[in-house]
């Protein structure tokens, strides 16, 4: 377990180092950088200040070839914790980011369980009560679920939640609350507002998943050891989630590796529209100016969480099925 | 029906007393009737065959007894009585199949072990948990007593190692060990009877006599009846007692060993015994066939449903009616050869 473990960490590092490389090339990619957005934005201002622009291009670095500055900025977070510059705020990425990823993080767990929690046993119900009225229901609604984008349901959710129930619309909490300190109200208030991102996020995972769940339990339900535990005398509840369940349970672990990134890129839209201070927005209008370590760094983080999210579901995995572990 | 003599007077009582039993499945494409109409008794403390073909329905009415079929087949007709340690009888036929009274019955009195072993436990358990977990279904005992008893079980069984072995799961295992941690499980709980579906098929030849060693001195040792499920005759001719023949989801033919190995009846049993090579017999060009393949099920022949690969056919008698067993002798047989009022209709 313990040589599993290692590996697999070791494992990770030609693999992070990959994803800054590519990090590091997509945000160069687009051509020209934050400087000519910059002097595009001053020549429509009317003024020309050609000599300002190049001594702020000296100072950043931004004229030396790609490995210098991928050298440059790499060193500065591997040994100082120092992402770089964002050119918009003008202030350090460390200051910008971390109050979002917080939420972010925050939001895709709460996701996750939400995920969990709905498409496990409704899963369970498809498969063992396969083509009665719930499961034709529960498949239904998980198409409709995959099927209906997701900021499309931000909107029709907004909408209701202000007509029908006068809440404020948009962000986590109510603007009365937005610049408060942490109060016992403001919390309450917090999870108003919270569920809506969490379902709004959830409900397309969380359908594919049941669909998953049904699949797999069908494979297993009708195994022989099923037969065996049914010989046995265990009642259909116990041996349900003790034998048949416990199998189908691996794909549905494995699939946290997958779900982590289109959590946190699904939730890009869904941020913008419903305005939650989560990394989303961030990254869309760094991107937009072409603000690149900002946008480098929140890639290159979200990156990085999700190898560790893959690293977590394998060791889940292996902490379930100990034919994966003994191999 | 008729009024059936037992076959051994001196245990009168069967352990189980299987009389007209049906199970059904309903498909899309019709009606299979996989067990239709099974006469059987278990006798105590004795090792009954049940030989047949594929697909006879000899395996379904072993899951009958213990209600494990699965949907869509159903007991339709019939009734299933044991007999339990307190004398008192009960209609299994009759029980739900998810009803605590069944599931009391299941691994502590009848127990059961299938054909493959590889897919019979569960794969991700440890091996020893899946005993124990059984101890602990039926017996009332703390966990670590239920270890105890398990490793014991284990050991019992021939597993070299059994405490390290507790701890293995099923892949780690060869087919004979898994197919003997199987038999400690079903064997966990001492039951009255046990129920061995095809044990030894998936297994390979001196494995498999291991392990029908196994279950002779276990039934011994327990002093439990067995029912053995198997198409090769070889096994039926080296541990059972007593012999009850299928075709069709029918026991045409039933009788202690020596009675229908040496003298059968039954011309299904009679080609089914001649099919088989005989060391230092005399050899022949070709050993004999039974002509012709099972009929399909969902196209049953009238009458008997062995007439139309049967060598001695009587047109206009054997596809009227259905033969029912009849005493005739020290076996009991399903088949109008014997019917002495076709003596007349001759």
């Amino acid at each position: 377990m313990f040589g599993f473990l290692a590996r697999r960490i070791l494992y990770m590092i030609p693999t992070l180092f990959l994803v800054s490389i590519v990090t590091f090339a997509i945000i160069q990619l687009p051509p020209g950088d934050y400087l000519d957005t910059l002097a595009a934005d001053m020549g429509e201002a009317g003024s020309d200040n050609n000599a300002a622009i190049e001594a702020l291009r000296l100072q950043y670095g931004l004229g030396e070839p790609m490995y210098v500055q991928y050298g440059k900025w790499m060193s500065g977070i591997l040994l100082h914790g120092n992402f770089g510059l964002s050119f918009e705020k003008n202030r350090p990425v460390t200051d910008l980011i971390w109050d979002r990823l917080g939420w972010t993080f925050l939001i895709s767990l709460l996701t996750l369980a939400f995920i969990w929690l709905t498409a496990l046993p409704i899963g369970i119900y498809s498969a063992v009560k396969k083509y009665s009225a719930g499961d034709y229901i529960a498949t239904f609604f998980g198409f409709i679920g995959l099927a209906i984008p997701n900021f499309l349901l931000a909107l029709v959710m907004m909408y209701v939640a202000f007509r029908y129930f006068g809440q404020s619309v948009g962000g986590l909490v109510s603007p009365q609350y937005l610049d408060a300190p942490w109060t016992w109200a403001k919390f309450g208030n917090l999870l108003e507002h919270i569920w809506m991102p969490i379902f709004v996020i959830g409900t397309s995972g969380a359908a594919a998943l049941i669909r998953i769940m049904r699949a797999n339990l069908l494979d297993e339900l009708y195994r022989p050891y099923v037969v065996t535990a049914r010989a046995k005398g265990m009642s259909e509840f116990q041996l349900l989630l003790r034998y048949p369940v416990r199998v189908a349970l691996n794909p549905f672990i494995s699939t946290i590796g997958w779900i982590l990134p289109t959590l946190v890129s699904g939730e890009i839209i869904v941020s913008v529209v419903m305005n939650l201070p989560t990394t989303g927005p961030m990254l869309l209008r760094a991107l937009l100016v072409q603000d690149m370590y900002l946008a480098g760094s929140l890639i290159l983080i979200v990156s990085v969480l999700t190898v560790v999210g893959t690293l977590i579901s394998d060791l889940l995995l292996a902490w379930i099925d100990p034919r994966i572990r003994y191999q | 029906m008729m009024p059936l003599t037992p076959m051994h007077t001196d245990s009168p009582e069967p352990l189980l007393r299987i009389r007209g039993l049906k199970t059904h499945f309903f498909t899309a494409d019709g009606v299979v009737k996989a067990v239709d109409g099974v006469d059987l008794d278990v006798q105590q403390s004795r090792t009954t065959c049940i030989l047949g073909e594929s697909g006879c329905g000899k395996s379904i009415m072993a899951r009958s007894i213990l209600r494990i079929v699965d949907a869509p087949g159903r007991i339709v007709d019939g009734s299933i009585i044991y007999r339990a340690a307190d004398g008192r009888t009960v209609d299994l036929a009759a029980m739900s199949p998810t009803s605590k009274a069944i599931r009391e019955i299941r691994g502590s009195d009848i127990s059961m072990i299938f054909q493959e072993p590889m897919s019979s436990l569960g794969p991700i358990q440890k091996i020893g948990k899946q005993i124990s977990e059984t101890i602990l279904l039926h017996r009332k005992m703390s966990k670590a007593e239920a270890k105890e008893a398990a490793i014991e079980m284990l050991d019992r069984v021939g597993i070299p190692n059994p405490a390290k072995r507790y701890e293995s799961y099923p892949f780690e295992l060869s087919g004979g060990m898994r197919q003997r941690a199987m038999i400690a499980m079903a064997l966990s709980c001492q039951p009255r009877m046990l129920i061995a579906d095809e044990p030894t098929t998936a297994l390979d030849v001196t494995t498999q006599a291991q392990i029908l060693d196994l279950i002779a001195d276990l039934k011994e040792e327990f002093d439990m009846s067995v029912m053995l499920i198997t198409h090769d005759l070889g096994v039926v001719a080296e541990v059972a007692e007593d012999v009850a023949v299928m075709y069709m989801g029918k026991v045409v033919e039933r009788g202690d060993v020596y009675s229908v190995f040496e003298n059968p009846k039954h011309p299904y049993t009679q080609a089914l015994l001649e099919s088989v090579p005989r060391i230092g017999g005399v050899r022949k060009a070709r050993l004999p066939a039974i002509k012709g393949m099972v009929p399909h099920p969902l196209a049953r022949p009238s009458g008997c449903s062995f007439r139309t690969r049967c060598e001695r056919y009587m047109p206009g008698i054997c596809d009227k009616t259905e033969p029912v067993l009849t005493q005739e002798g020290s076996s009991e047989v399903a088949c109008f050869l014997y019917s002495s009022e076709l003596a007349n209709v001759r």
